[in-house]
């Protein structure tokens, strides 16, 4: 057998810890977690090493499974945004858009503008205060602590911005179908332009302390690269994607949605593939999503921020594939409903699981140290994994 | 949205998506088409049990369709109702027949997937194709999309599917010693069954409230 080929019957196994000590051909089997610190949640993975080299790995996954497609079905439309905020807790607010724009597209209603216009901008603020936490944490994989001091700091910032105006720093709930609960507060425009200053101004600082620091760019470049199209046939999506550099975004190749087509901005790709170009990519859509939430906020239409609803929300029978861009990339729900008050199916699609999916191929052949920065490159929630 | 009162099987279809279905018979050969239809904008195809593992080749290759979005299944079965007649009032009632979504079913359960391309915006298609009631299995994909592995172990745990040629069905999200397809509608949420939630009456008294109803 040449050196770093997977055995596939040895794989199959890896996952079951019976079958772990009957493997026995010199390799080490290291576990990895559940709770390991930099498994961001309950993610196990188990690897096999032939000295610091990954020969195979295994991801086990289903410990934080919490049944959403199932308690969809129990659930009227109002009440599963509750739910849906807790797939992917860092952003919160852009879990719950695809499932309303689902809601309203079967119903055949339409949001304001103004709405519309405040999603756009609360989902850009999950965007930057998903992107902030990892620019931080990401310097924290490789034995830089301070990147991670900054990026919290900088990040709650944006939760306040989002808490004065949802009420929720991480579960807002702030979408109604037809609209939002309600309008945004006095003085929030001006308070949030101050933020986004702040957030481009700690861009700024990220490249300078982490980018261009050399430990960083040894600990990131040329490790964990992912094929564009191997990648997309794994489902990997957003900016992992890109960072392969694969131009792709839904919010500009999507079906439309939100308001993107009316902001002027652009989508940024890295040709690299590797932890640091994912990095990079991050980084740079940190300073974009910014840019976007200020010029939202010099456009802000007036009007009502809710539609005319009934009082109990029926959505007609069909249904309807919605996904949208993600911080953590394509999210969708396939909703099929039969005329009630709740859904019958609902077909969750979160990024983060076919992210993951890719880290056996990925890790193969990768040094130990390294296990570490290239999942954390590849950025996954283990909510918006185990749903 | 004039794209709602499309959702019914056999309405007009949008130019796009006769484009699109015309490539997707041109690709796959029209007899392993059973129906096809619009949800939403969207052109779903419903390809005959034993095309699927051709459609999905169809799709990487012909279609150009790189990039695997989810693959799941449907259990058509109509949702019992919840904690019986007297039960919990909280959980929406579903139809008590058994109807089938766009492009239509066979039976029972069926597995759907969606594809689409990173290269063309707004491209997409969702595949659908139908199981037997019995044994409910059709063949992989994952020789085709390696992503579809994970997602393949999930439906066969969450719905009992098959997937012929998958190269290890175990369980994704669940315990190893698991029994049953939670995702089945035969499958009860044992937690409703318990006790109605979420309230729309508190069953249990708040301390010191029977008190009060008692001097009433």
């Amino acid at each position: 057998m040449p050196k770093f080929e997977v055995d596939p019957a040895v794989h199959r196994g890896l996952a079951d810890a019976r079958l772990n000590v009957e493997i026995d051909n010199g390799d080490m089997i290291l576990n990895l977690g559940p709770q390991h610190p930099a498994t961001h949640g309950t993610l196990r993975l188990v690897v096999r090493l032939d000295g610091e080299r990954v020969v195979a790995s295994d991801v086990v996954i289903g410990y934080m499974h919490r049944g959403y497609e199932k308690l969809t079905e129990y659930r009227t439309y109002p009440q599963i945004t509750t739910l849906i905020n807790r797939i992917d807790w860092l952003s919160s607010f852009a879990n719950e858009v695809p499932f309303v724009h689902a809601a309203e597209q079967l119903m055949g209603i339409e949001a304001p503008p103004r709405a519309e216009y405040i999603r756009t901008a609360l989902t850009e603020l999950s965007r930057i205060a998903t992107f902030l936490l990892f620019l931080g944490e990401m310097g924290l994989q490789v034995g830089a602590i301070t990147p991670a001091f900054y990026g919290f700091r900088d990040r709650e910032y944006v939760l306040n911005a989002i808490e004065s105006a949802t009420g929720g720093r991480f579960h807002p709930n702030f979408n109604r179908i037809g609209g939002l609960k309600d309008d945004l507060p006095w003085g929030w425009i001006a308070e949030t332009r101050e933020s986004m200053r702040k957030v481009l101004k700690s861009c700024d600082e990220f490249e300078d302390l982490v980018v261009s620091n050399p430990i960083f760019q040894k600990r990131t470049r040329g490790i964990g690269i992912i094929p564009a199209e191997l990648g997309a046939s794994y489902g990997v999506s957003g900016s992992n994607l890109r960072a392969s550099g694969v131009d792709w975004d839904l919010r500009r190749d999507g079906k439309p949605y939100l308001v993107y087509n009316d902001l002027d901005w652009k989508v940024w790709t890295h040709s690299d593939g590797d932890s640091f170009a994912r990095y990079w990519v991050r980084l740079q859509e940190t300073r974009e999503s910014a840019r976007m939430v200020l010029q939202l906020l010099d456009v802000m239409p007036s009007g009502p921020v809710m539609t005319k609803v009934p009082k109990i929300i029926k959505v007609p029978e069909g249904e309807v594939w919605v996904n949208t861009e993600n911080p953590l990339g394509e999210m969708g729900y396939y909703v099929i409903s039969k005329g009630a008050t709740g859904p019958f199916r609902v077909k969750i699609r979160t990024a983060s699981l076919s992210n993951v999916s890719i880290a056996p191929w990925l890790l193969r052949g990768v040094y130990l140290p390294d296990i570490i920065t290239v999942l954390a490159s590849l950025y996954f929630i283990l909510g918006d994994i185990d749903k | 949205m004039s794209e709602n009162t499309e959702v019914e099987v056999g309405a007009t279809m949008s130019p796009e998506n006769l484009e699109l279905l015309g490539r997707v018979s041109a690709a796959l050969g029209a007899e392993a088409i059973i129906e096809s239809a619009q949800a939403v904008g969207d052109l779903v195809v419903r390809v005959a049990n034993a095309s699927w593992r051709e459609a999905a080749k169809a799709c990487r290759g012909a279609l150009g369709f790189n990039y695997l979005s989810f693959i799941g299944g449907i259990d058509w079965m109509p949702a019992p109702v919840v904690g019986g007649e007297a039960g919990d009032t909280s959980s929406p009632v579903q139809p008590a027949e058994q109807t089938y979504g766009a492009a239509g079913s066979a039976g029972r359960f069926q597995v759907f997937a969606r594809v689409a391309s990173t290269s063309v915006p707004r491209s997409g298609l969702t595949l659908k194709v139908d199981l037997d009631e019995e044994s409910p299995a059709v063949d992989s994909w994952v020789s085709i999309y390696p992503g579809a592995d994970w997602h393949e172990r999930e439906t066969w745990e969450m719905l009992g599917i098959g997937f012929n040629g998958h190269p290890s069905l175990r369980h994704l999200y669940l315990p190893a010693e698991f029994e049953g397809n939670p995702l089945r509608k035969d499958f009860p949420l044992l937690a409703r069954e318990v006790k109605p939630w979420p309230g729309l009456v508190n069953v249990e008294p708040m301390p010191g409230e029977d008190v009060e109803e008692e001097a009433e």
